[in-house]
């Protein structure tokens, strides 16, 4: 089920969005986002607005919409949940064709497809238009914890070297003709998923040593930020609060 | 630019309890090039990881430019001293060249134009300009031993220190690296087994084998004495056209 | 099947994913203070490559059964070879960077992501561990069988959390046993492919660099030596414990068919001629089941959420005193 990790999902254009500071945009996502979520699931016409926004921001990106979709399927497996809760959840029954379906369920899967849809599209929008040492920038600038940044950005910087030592090992295996069908059959992979932790550790050891030869005594050196632009400021203030306002609107009305 | 370093019965066990230097003694004046040769497993990349302080010898000693390499010197001791690891994936760990470049020179305090500009100067002597913005795992293998070398070149060492610096290079590459390093005015000690770079670059040669030195002498010497170079499994090049 | 994956969005009440939110962070920040101090100034590149592992080892497809694949969550595997707040930190980095950088799981969701995916299968797996190593033999065989075990049991215990944040944060009534009575049979199932691929891989890892096993870190190289014993038997037990539990915690769904027979009912798939009186059948069923079974519902999550609770923080809590005890981070 993790097939889509392990490439960056950034998409190489010029657009206001791609330039604009990581950390406005982040903001910008989780005001976003969140607005989405506590919207009351009744308030029609505020998801109404909320989807052509988005729609309106992914035109602006450059990104194509057919991306969006393909990078949407992600959240199909609970899309498939989504539609099973009018069959199996309590409540007052309506017929639907030839369906028999709770009304509460009804809404309760309207409220997680239409939810997690925008979310998704807003973050995808997010890692298509930033690039991951971005996106880190972006964090330590809203004040994460540097460690907890540092490891991230360690993470992501040995991943690929990883994932290629396990292709390597993947193809060792089948060159050799295992081609495993059964949880019995497991152990090769265990055995190899044991290896690569031993060569990650000595790598991570290695690369202390490296970083103490260069005179590391335990905290990253800080780099220069980008700071957002005050026209990115305003933009990105306009975004979330009309998304707030509509929010507290349809909390008030509903 | 160039400093000496004497390293006097220098022992040091595994955790495991292996014996993996067992009394090295080398003597390097300041601007010397030596070779260090010798099997797998000899102690060659242990011995180097004590010039700088990063493994603590069990017994014996060793001085760089008559500084003892002792726990209060290591800041003073790992700027003068750069090591090159042999996988340079493990030397850049950084988002981009330049902040790896940067990040010896930044834990040393520099900031501002003095920072920038031996970032710039580091970068041009390896002729790593133009990938100092791309990310270290998008660079070809000979790039990034040079952006490797850069990343302990801003530092301003004294004594450069390679552990296989052209092992899985293609010959171009290679070649590139060897006029780097011929370049470079510091004290430098090359671990390696390609013979014919230790006879381009280095005067003298120094052979380990189960972590003690075993021979010392010039390139010429060692490298005409068939019987010394078989013991420590070392072999010459053979040229094209030659019997055999 | 869910827990394998990120919940997006929406999926649970914002109140819920506010609280777990709160939780997660000061689980979270209390690691990072704790494995900073196990790991020293090797926290950064050690965490940060080991965590490129976990992220690569969920990658890492093994076969269940006749072509189909699952793949690792690796919580308490991680907890296991490196500590419990290392293995927190480690896990919590890959699933905040999977929903920040690869758009995977939702941004308002990371409260109960990280809550059911990273810090209790880390610390409640740790503890299942610490516990099993108490009663299975101090040698290498000893520490494979607690972590085939404890791995499993990770899986089982970030479903039952998950479906006591359903309980409280539910965005559709779906009965609290029908979601405890699937959820928790099925990962009792899925946990046997994660037992058996963690035990062998700490295995694995003992077999070559036992000082890299946190778990194993009081076993001297003579007990770690000793002759293997068990490990298939501990397979086969590991298995048939599994299918047990598995089946009696499926009970608790019987009251409520489990979603796939209730959609057969409702699409008339069993008794196409009489969907009112079957819809108002179950209704009904439904109506007096819920109040009979509401205070049962609600004892059965107390008990098991506080089992959770305790579990995941004794597993905080013999981290921190290992942490403080030795430094396992020298080499």
């Amino acid at each position: 089920m993790g097939s889509g990790h392990g490439h960056a999902l950034y998409v190489h254009e010029h657009s206001f969005i791609h330039r604009m500071a990581p950390q406005a945009k982040l903001l910008a996502a989780i005001g976003m986002v969140a607005s989405v979520a506590i919207t009351p699931r009744e308030a029609l016409w505020a998801f109404g607005i909320y989807a052509v926004a988005v729609a309106g921001l992914f035109v602006a990106s450059r990104v194509r919409l057919r991306y969006l979709f393909v990078r949407l399927l992600a959240v199909a497996p609970f899309v498939l949940f989504a539609f099973f809760i009018p069959f199996i959840a309590s409540g007052e029954k309506v017929e639907l064709g030839p369906f028999n379906v709770s009304v509460e369920g009804l809404w309760g899967a309207w409220n997680i497809l239409i939810k997690a849809t925008l979310g998704a599209s807003v973050s995808i929008l997010l890692t298509s238009t930033t690039e991951i040492p971005d996106i880190f920038r972006g964090l330590a600038a809203l004040r994460i914890p540097a460690l907890f940044i540092s490891i991230a950005t360690f993470m992501i910087r040995y991943l690929e070297l990883i994932i290629d030592e396990l292709g390597r090992m993947r193809i060792a295996m089948t060159s050799r003709g295992y081609d495993p069908r059964w949880i019995a059959q497991a152990r090769p992979i265990a055995t190899s998923a044991g290896a690569m932790f031993v060569r990650s550790y000595e790598r991570g050891e290695r690369v202390h040593s490296a970083m103490l030869s260069r005179g590391f005594t335990g905290e990253m050196p800080i780099f220069k930020q980008t700071e957002p632009t005050p026209a990115q400021w305003a933009v990105v203030s306009m975004f979330v609060a009309t998304f707030v306002a509509i929010a507290t609107t349809a909390l008030v009305v509903t | 630019m160039s400093a000496d370093l004497q390293a006097q019965g220098v022992e040091f066990n595994y955790p495991d309890g292996r014996r993996a230097l067992d009394g090295v003694d080398l003597d390097i004046a300041a601007g010397e090039r030596v070779a260090i040769l010798g099997p797998n497993g000899s102690g060659k990349t242990t011995f180097a990881l004590h010039l700088n302080g990063i493994l603590e010898p069990a017994a014996g000693s060793i001085t760089i430019a008559g500084m003892p390499v002792i726990e209060e010197n290591y800041p003073e001791i790992r700027r003068m001293v750069g090591l090159v690891f042999q996988d340079a994936n493990d030397q850049l760990f950084m988002t981009t060249v330049r902040e790896d470049v940067a990040f010896g020179p930044m834990n040393m305090g520099l900031e501002g134009d003095e920072l920038d500009r031996r970032v710039d100067e580091a970068l041009r002597v390896v002729a790593g300009t133009e990938f100092a913005d791309r990310p270290p795992h998008h660079l070809s293998g000979g790039e990034k031993r040079r952006a490797a070398l850069a990343t302990v070149l801003s530092m301003d060492p004294s004594i450069l220190v390679f552990d296989e610096p052209t092992s899985g290079l293609d010959p171009a590459g290679r070649r590139e690296l060897i006029t780097t390093l011929a370049s470079l005015p510091m004290t430098q000690l090359i671990i390696t087994h390609d013979l014919s770079l230790a006879l381009e670059l280095c005067d003298r040669s120094v052979i380990m084998n189960r972590g003690r030195v075993v021979a010392d002498a010039s390139t010429r010497e060692i490298l005409s004495d068939a019987e010394l170079l078989a013991q420590n499994r070392l072999e010459l090049p053979r040229v094209i056209g030659s019997e055999g | 099947m869910i827990l394998g994956m990120h919940a997006p969005d929406g999926f649970l009440n914002p109140g819920t994913a506010v609280v777990t939110g709160i939780i997660s962070l000061v689980v979270v920040g209390f690691a990072l203070r704790q494995s900073r101090e196990q790991l020293k100034d090797k926290a950064i590149p050690l965490a940060g490559v080991t965590a490129a592992f976990i992220f690569a080892a969920q990658m890492f497809n093994f076969p269940v059964a006749a072509g189909t694949t699952g793949h690792l969550l690796g919580g308490a595997l991680a907890a296991i070879l490196l500590g419990p707040s290392v293995g927190i930190i480690v896990v919590t980095i890959v699933v905040v960077v999977q929903a920040l950088a690869f758009a995977d799981g939702g941004l308002t969701a990371l409260g109960y992501n990280v809550l059911n995916m990273a810090i209790i299968p880390a610390a409640g797996g740790f503890a299942v561990f610490r516990l099993l190593r108490r009663v299975f033999p101090q040698n290498a065989g000893g520490v494979i069988g607690s972590t085939g075990v404890a791995a499993w049991a990770s899986v089982v215990m970030a479903a039952i959390a998950f479906s006591i944040q359903w309980l409280f944060g539910a965005s559709a009534p779906v009965p609290f046993d029908t979601v405890f009575g699937s959820m928790v049979g099925v990962h009792a199932l899925i946990g046997i492919g994660e037992g058996i691929i963690s035990a062998l891989a700490v295995g694995a890892v003992l077999a070559s660099r036992p000082d890299l096993v946190y778990g194993a870190r009081d076993l001297d190289r003579t007990q770690l030596a000793e002759a293997k014993v068990g490990t298939r038997a501990f397979v086969i037990g590991g298995v048939l414990v599994a299918l047990v539990f598995a089946a009696v915690v499926s009970q608790f769904a019987v009251d409520n068919p489990d979603g796939l027979e209730r959609v057969a009912e409702d699409t008339g798939f069993i008794d196409s001629g009489e969907d009112h009186s079957l819809a108002d059948f179950i209704f009904a069923d439904y109506a007096t089941a819920g109040v009979s079974n509401e205070a049962l519902s609600l004892a059965i999550a107390g008990i098991v959420g506080t089992i959770v609770t305790l579990l995941v923080a004794y597993g905080l809590f013999a981290g921190m005193r290992e942490s403080r005890g030795r430094d396992p981070a020298s080499v």
